[in-house]
């Protein structure tokens, strides 16, 4: 049949480009240095069921929370129906699970139409929370034409495919109201039923409305996959892997750098032979390939919803640090590293840097390193620790940093503490009586 | 038990260590509670209540050098490892095992990040110290002033409550005063910074509205708190500083976990 024949070519041009598309950007994030995150692998599928499937950090907001979970449920779900079009797509059958699962059937179908409502109700409801009520976390200087155009593109096209489903389905069942053709009695449809009355009564324009429905349905989930990779909604597929490659020591340890433990180690001790540790590369980070792989994870994870920069103390109190603009600007400087790769060969230099060129000093040094980004992310970004690689490129390859910083270091070195008092003093409190 | 008023006697490791003997533990005073003039008063405190209870303990001294913290938060890390592996020495040195800090960015650090450096210690913030000693039944809140009626507060260090996951111990130490102990809207996970961390302190903050300080005094004020409960000496000087700002220096305390207990045990 030519339409089974166009269905197959449609599917492998949308799954071969999806395809290539992630693999560019899992080629983007190996840019990145290695970092172990392999180790206690029971704690972390445990860290992944409880963050990212079962969602327990979104809870903080509970209206953002309930509707986030309805379209994730929603999502999940109708996987099984998307599953069916496929096969019915492929081998030219229709309802091709109604008849082995019987009575189930009809409540599966029920149940996705259930969920094709509370989909449509929460992405209309995000939909004015974005461009009606104007959510302050939705704005900011990093919430630009594109990110803001993104997530209404996501909302209206998820509302779109799941008008298409409830509309084939209302086409369906009048249809099969009618016995017309293969439309055999199949599935229960509580929603789309309701709808029913507004089609028309013919049975070849039905015909003509639900295949419609079908084909829009079906290429419309094709396009939307080819678009993920391009946008913020990539996090339905990357927030499993980067909540399983979690960071499980404490927040407030930050890491020791290995390079630099050397250099103390042989300073202190002259005999002192460290391990061969490869080719000593750049102190900190001036680029995104000086991030680890993780830190680049966390850049195509990252969703925009501003959970971070509104609990941010900086961003509050009105100084330019936005830890979400962080994760933007990185999840940017990496995506056009892998353009120029593509474009002129791996060794292309293009005199640009995530530092100045995207993020400014101003904005590092108002970092608190209070964490509280690395709490509110629903899906476990660190923007903190990108803050900090940046600072030790700073500090210890350009020696730039703020002068008053720079006479702390000094008292720190000479005196034993941050301020300047003499080593002597420091035990007069116990004198104090 | 030696519970004088007017006499605390500070034992030192070299003191200790001249007469052949080893202390259970050491506390870490760190460079506020050495030099900044409000914080050596909590850390006199803290010794009075490592003295009251009877723990054998000893300090450092002019031994004692900055943990690193500072220069670790704003990227410096040479000068870290550098503080760092000169403080293990020291503390390996005298055979140390256990540290109370009087200071979250100190407790952090010695407890997170020495271990990958050679230094593997126990280390408690004096706040658990307060919390093991009242479930201990060592410490009451009797025969001192009395917080009743008082409306409290406490306010978060981001090193101790996010850095840590340390947000009981604190509480617990307020909740056996007889007082009205309310929670900022902004509290524990969801705390906000006092504004000195990440080596802030050392530093102008970078132009905004604001001072991050006001913002977090604005939550205590409308805690309509009393007394504001701190246990870090960065956060004592910013919500100090925040209160004079406002004129509300009458209305709003800024106390310390350890002023409080001392004060409630009337030591």
């Amino acid at each position: 049949m030519i339409a089974q024949l166009i269905f197959i070519i449609i599917l492998a041009v949308a799954v071969y480009f999806f395809g290539k598309n992630v693999s560019k950007i899992r080629r983007n994030i190996l840019l990145g240095k290695d970092t172990d995150r392999n180790d206690q692998p029971a704690l972390r599928w445990k860290v992944m069921a409880k963050i990212a499937l079962g969602q327990t950090k979104m809870v903080k907001r509970p209206v953002a929370a309930v509707m986030h979970f309805f379209i994730y449920i929603g999502f999940i779900i109708i996987n099984l129906e998307v599953l069916e079009i496929m096969i019915d797509g492929i081998f030219g059958s229709h309802r091709i699970f109604s008849q082995p699962l019987g009575g189930l059937y009809g409540f599966l179908i029920g149940a996705f139409e259930i969920l094709a409502v509370l989909v449509l109700t929460a992405c209309i409801v995000f939909l004015c929370r974005r461009n009606v009520v104007h959510l302050k976390r939705f704005t900011g200087t990093e919430m630009t034409q594109w990110p803001k155009s993104d997530a209404n593109y996501i909302l209206i096209t998820e509302i779109l495919l799941m008008t298409a489903f409830l509309t084939m389905n209302a086409a369906d069942y009048k249809l099969q109201l009618q016995h017309f053709g293969h439309y055999i009695t199949a599935g229960s449809f509580p929603v789309s039923s309701l709808l029913a009355p507004l089609l028309p009564g013919s049975a070849s324009a039905l015909v003509i409305t639900e295949r419609v429905c079908w084909w829009f349905h079906i290429v419309g989930i094709l396009c939307f996959l080819n678009y993920l990779p391009y946008s913020k909604h990539f996090h339905i597929l990357l927030a499993f892997p980067n909540t399983y490659y979690s960071n499980l020591n404490p927040k407030g340890k930050f890491t020791n750098m290995t390079s630099v433990t050397n250099e103390v180690k042989a300073m202190l001790d002259p005999s002192f032979v460290p391990e061969n540790t490869g080719e000593p590369g750049r102190f900190g980070a001036k680029d995104v390939t000086d991030l680890s792989w993780k830190n680049l994870m966390e850049a195509y994870t990252c969703t925009e919803c501003g959970r971070c920069t509104s609990v941010c103390p900086a961003n509050i109190t009105g100084k330019l640090l936005s830890p979400r603009k962080i994760m933007m600007d990185t999840r940017d400087r990496i995506t056009e590293i892998g353009n120029n790769i593509d474009k002129h060969g791996k060794d292309h230099q293009d005199d640009k840097s995530l530092l100045d060129n995207y993020i400014t000093r101003e904005e590092l040094w108002a970092c608190t390193s209070c964490n509280a980004c690395v709490e509110a992310c629903p899906v476990n970004i660190n923007p903190l620790e990108i803050i900090t690689e940046m600072r030790r490129y700073i500090v210890m390859e350009e020696s730039q940093a703020p002068a008053s910083l720079n006479n702390m270091f000094g008292n720190v070195e000479n005196n034993g503490a941050p301020w300047k008092y003499s080593q002597a003093d420091r035990f007069n409190w116990a004198e104090e009586q | 038990m030696e519970n004088s008023k007017s006499e605390i006697k500070i034992p030192t490791m070299a003191e200790m260590a001249a007469e052949g003997k080893e202390p259970e533990i050491l506390f870490w005073v760190g460079c506020a509670g050495s030099f900044d003039e409000r914080a050596r008063k909590i850390t006199r405190d803290i010794c009075k209540i490592l003295q009251h209870v009877g723990i054998s303990y000893a300090v450092l001294g002019t031994e004692e050098n900055c943990t690193g913290d500072p220069a670790k938060r704003a990227g410096n890390e040479f000068l870290f490892q550098m503080q760092a592996m000169m403080n293990i020495q020291v503390l390996d040195g005298y055979n140390i095992k256990k540290i109370v800090t009087g200071c979250p960015h100190c407790f952090n650090t010695i407890k997170n990040e020495y271990p990958g450096l050679g230094g593997d210690y126990e280390v408690i913030h004096h706040t658990q110290l307060i919390q093991q000693l009242i479930n201990d039944g060592k410490l009451k809140a009797e025969g001192g002033e009395s917080f009743k009626g008082k409306r409290i507060t406490y306010h978060d260090p981001c090193y101790l409550g996010r850095g840590n996951d340390v947000y009981e111990a604190p509480r617990a130490a307020l909740e056996i005063l007889d007082t009205e102990l309310v929670e900022m809207k902004r509290c524990k996970s969801n705390g906000l910074c006092c504004g000195a961390g990440g080596a802030q302190m050392f530093k102008e903050p970078e132009p905004g509205k604001k001072d991050i300080n006001i913002e977090r005094i604005a939550d205590v004020i409308e805690a309509k708190a009393q007394v504001v409960a701190a246990a870090c000496p960065f956060c004592m000087t910013m919500l100090t500083d925040g209160v004079k700002n406002q004129d509300k220096e009458q209305e709003i305390k800024v106390l310390d976990i350890a002023e409080i207990t001392v004060r409630a045990n009337g030591l």
